[in-house]
């Protein structure tokens, strides 16, 4: 060997690296060019266009789709979506959140099997597991045999509740659906956090509320925002549940997309709703990113 | 200043800790030494609040908070793996403690900056734990305990993840800082050598119980059982037993036989009173050996260098006696006013009979 450490000539078998590993992303790729951009595209071309007779689009370039989504009912409806959907990943928040925790606490053997428990409902279709939920509901349903036959109505509750069809059903069945979609990554952030932590800011002062803010939270930060946008970008756009325990009372955006497409073969309205709501998930995703970045920066200039 | 009343812990079936009682002294450097399973974390962990004792009252500072949850006791710890928030830089993770004691912000700056100077972190206040080293997480977790200005320090292992020379360093350093703030500082270790070093006192565990509290000389050169000078430092622990009676200028001394045959003058005075059977404790580097006959001890006797380990500064010596007796012996390396001893020399041995050890059998 000649010539100081450092150097030595570059060995000739040392490849560039990652320079095949991008082929590793070819199928995933071409799949999402297929299937995601190409039909966004078309979407973003139907937008401009208008309905022909018989529902066929016409193509041009007319906002007239983009004004009609300026109309109160649109808004007033993107504005329930979001509201709704809102709401539902604040509830997904707080019912998954004690959940995720107290898994990731168990002992491994544990974890693993409360995690299943998680999973369960995945095995059974979607589409059963929402009529469930109607046969709970409805005012003849199972859940209100329980209040008759125990009593709390008529002496707590002078009537049975008449809950499918209002927007709480919608609310009760979306957290349904999308808990599991909290519950996962929380786990997965809280599991890796370190148990001495906690010991260490209780050593140093901290009582367990302040635990929690300033070191279970921001620890779990990263499962918390995943969660989040698991469940609040998906919610917006649910239309089964909302047809199936909204029924026409509550409609969402997802409903009035599904309705043009399908009912009113009104393409190119759909297609700019879609437009719409496709900016909202951006906007809500960027939104979310910046909180996270500004909780960071909050963090650091203390 | 601290005080352990027969404080018990027990973990389903296992007492972890047995009717301890311990107190220690305002301002000293006490420290926990034993095997791992001996009580000596949970007893720290009864300290700082995380066990609650099943029996028993701790009381600090008169106080007592065997009750007290972790967060209202004036008591912080340095954490084996120093628990450092990871989303935290440095100034934040040593400012923790001072944040939610509610400290002004301004105290508050001046007390981090006060203490980043002392342990030498200057320069790394804006750094992540994750880019630090080793021996700068170590200074970090301590700094972070040490600012709220606890009444008492507790150290779990602080220094076993690092390595023997920066380990070495930081025994010296803690120590010197222990002094200079005159905070108490309770050290749990399994680690003999740290515990000598640093110590005022040291508290020997073994099975949940204290088996002895003294200086590390007095734990070193007067062990009250076999177990205790096994663990502190080298010993070679044989089995006595007495085969004369009292003689010598005053009647100070008893004649024993240890196993494999060699006999010893041993003082009477420590010999466990009507006892037949002992055991003897002598430390290597007691043992002076030399090719000609050494002048002025109580036991002379020939053996023959079984083996011989370089160790650096010192030889370490296996000796196989006349009588047929083991012994290991700690010699300086040879040098040019040193005579070199040499597996298969045959040596004479002298042991002084204040230099031996005897503990019950």
């Amino acid at each position: 060997m000649q010539g100081l450490p450092g150097t030595l000539p570059p060995n000739p078998h040392a490849r560039p690296a990652g320079a095949w590993g991008w082929w590793l992303l070819a199928p995933m790729l071409a799949w999402l060019a297929l299937f995601v951009v190409a039909p966004m595209a078309i979407l973003l071309v139907y937008s401009f266009g208008s309905r022909g007779a018989l529902g066929v689009v016409e193509l041009g370039f007319s906002l007239e789709n983009y004004e009609r989504i300026a109309d109160p009912i649109y808004l007033r409806i993107f504005g329930r979506s979001i509201g709704y959907a809102a709401l539902t990943t604040l509830l997904c928040v707080v019912i998954g959140f004690p959940a995720a925790w107290f898994i990731a606490r168990r002992s491994p053997e544990w974890r693993g099997r409360l995690l299943l428990l998680v999973m369960v409902p995945f095995w059974t279709s979607f589409l059963i597991r929402t009529y469930a939920w109607i046969a709970i509901l409805r005012s003849e349903g199972l859940l209100n045999a329980v209040l008759k036959s125990s009593g709390v109505v008529p002496h707590v509750l002078p009537a049975p509740l008449d809950l499918l069809y209002t927007p709480t059903a919608v609310v009760i069945g979306l957290v349904y659906v999308y808990l599991p979609f909290v519950i996962l990554p929380v786990y997965a952030s809280a599991e890796k956090l370190d148990g001495t932590l906690l010991e260490a800011a209780q050593d140093l002062g901290a009582g367990p509320l302040r635990v929690f803010r300033e070191v279970i939270v921001p620890l779990t930060w990263p499962g918390i925002a995943a969660g989040m946008m698991l469940v609040f970008v998906p919610a917006i756009g649910m239309f089964a549940v909302t047809d199936l325990m909204g029924g026409a009372r509550v409609s969402m955006i997802g409903n009035v997309i599904h309705n043009q497409f399908t009912r009113a073969l009104n393409f190119p309205f759909g297609a700019a709703l879609g437009v719409v709501f496709t900016l909202l998930f951006v906007l809500s995703y960027a939104l979310l990113l910046w909180l996270g970045r500004r909780r960071d920066e909050t963090a650091k200039a203390r | 200043m601290i005080e352990f009343e027969s404080v018990t812990k027990r973990f389903g079936s296992f007492t972890a800790v047995d009717a301890v009682s311990l107190h220690v002294r305002q301002g000293e450097f006490l420290t926990l030494l034993g095997p791992s399973g001996c009580g000596k974390t949970t007893l720290l962990r009864m300290l700082s609040g995380f066990e609650t004792p099943d029996l028993g009252a701790i009381r600090i500072a008169g106080e007592d908070v065997t009750a007290l949850p972790p967060y209202r006791r004036n008591v912080n710890q340095v954490f084996q793996s120093y628990a450092l928030f990871p989303h935290l830089n440095v100034r934040d993770n040593i400012a923790f403690g001072l944040r939610m004691q509610k400290v002004p912000k301004v105290e508050a700056r001046r007390r981090v900056e006060e203490i980043v100077e002392m342990v030498a972190l200057g320069g790394f206040e804006a750094r992540m734990p994750h880019q630090l080293s080793g021996g700068q997480r170590q200074r970090v977790a301590l700094a972070r305990a040490l600012v709220p200005g606890p009444a008492v320090l507790l150290l779990d292992e602080p220094l076993s993840a690092l390595d023997a020379k920066l380990r070495r360093q930081m025994q010296v350093e803690l120590k010197r800082l222990q002094r200079r703030l005159g905070t108490t500082f309770v050290f749990v270790t399994h680690d003999q050598e740290e515990a000598l070093t640093m110590s005022d006192r040291i508290a020997v565990m073994r099975g949940g119980r204290v088996e002895q509290l003294g200086t590390p000389t007095e734990i070193y050169h007067r062990p009250v059982s076999g177990f205790v000078a096994e663990f502190v430092g080298e010993a070679n622990l044989l089995a006595a037993e007495r085969v004369g009676g009292e003689q010598g200028r005053d009647g100070a001394a008893l004649r024993v036989r240890l196993e494999g045959g060699l006999e010893l003058s041993v003082p009477a005075m420590a010999w466990p009173g009507g006892a037949a059977r002992a055991r003897v404790s002598v430390r290597p580097e007691k043992l002076c050996v030399s090719k000609r006959p050494i002048e002025g001890v109580e036991n002379l006797f020939q053996a023959v260098i079984a083996e011989e380990i370089f160790q650096g500064a010192f030889d370490h010596l296996v000796l196989r006696t006349e009588a047929g007796t083991v012994l290991s012996a700690v010699v300086p390396n040879e040098s040019a006013v040193m005579e070199a001893l040499h597996e298969g020399d045959r040596v004479w041995c002298g042991l002084h009979a204040d230099d031996l050890v005897i503990v019950a059998a």
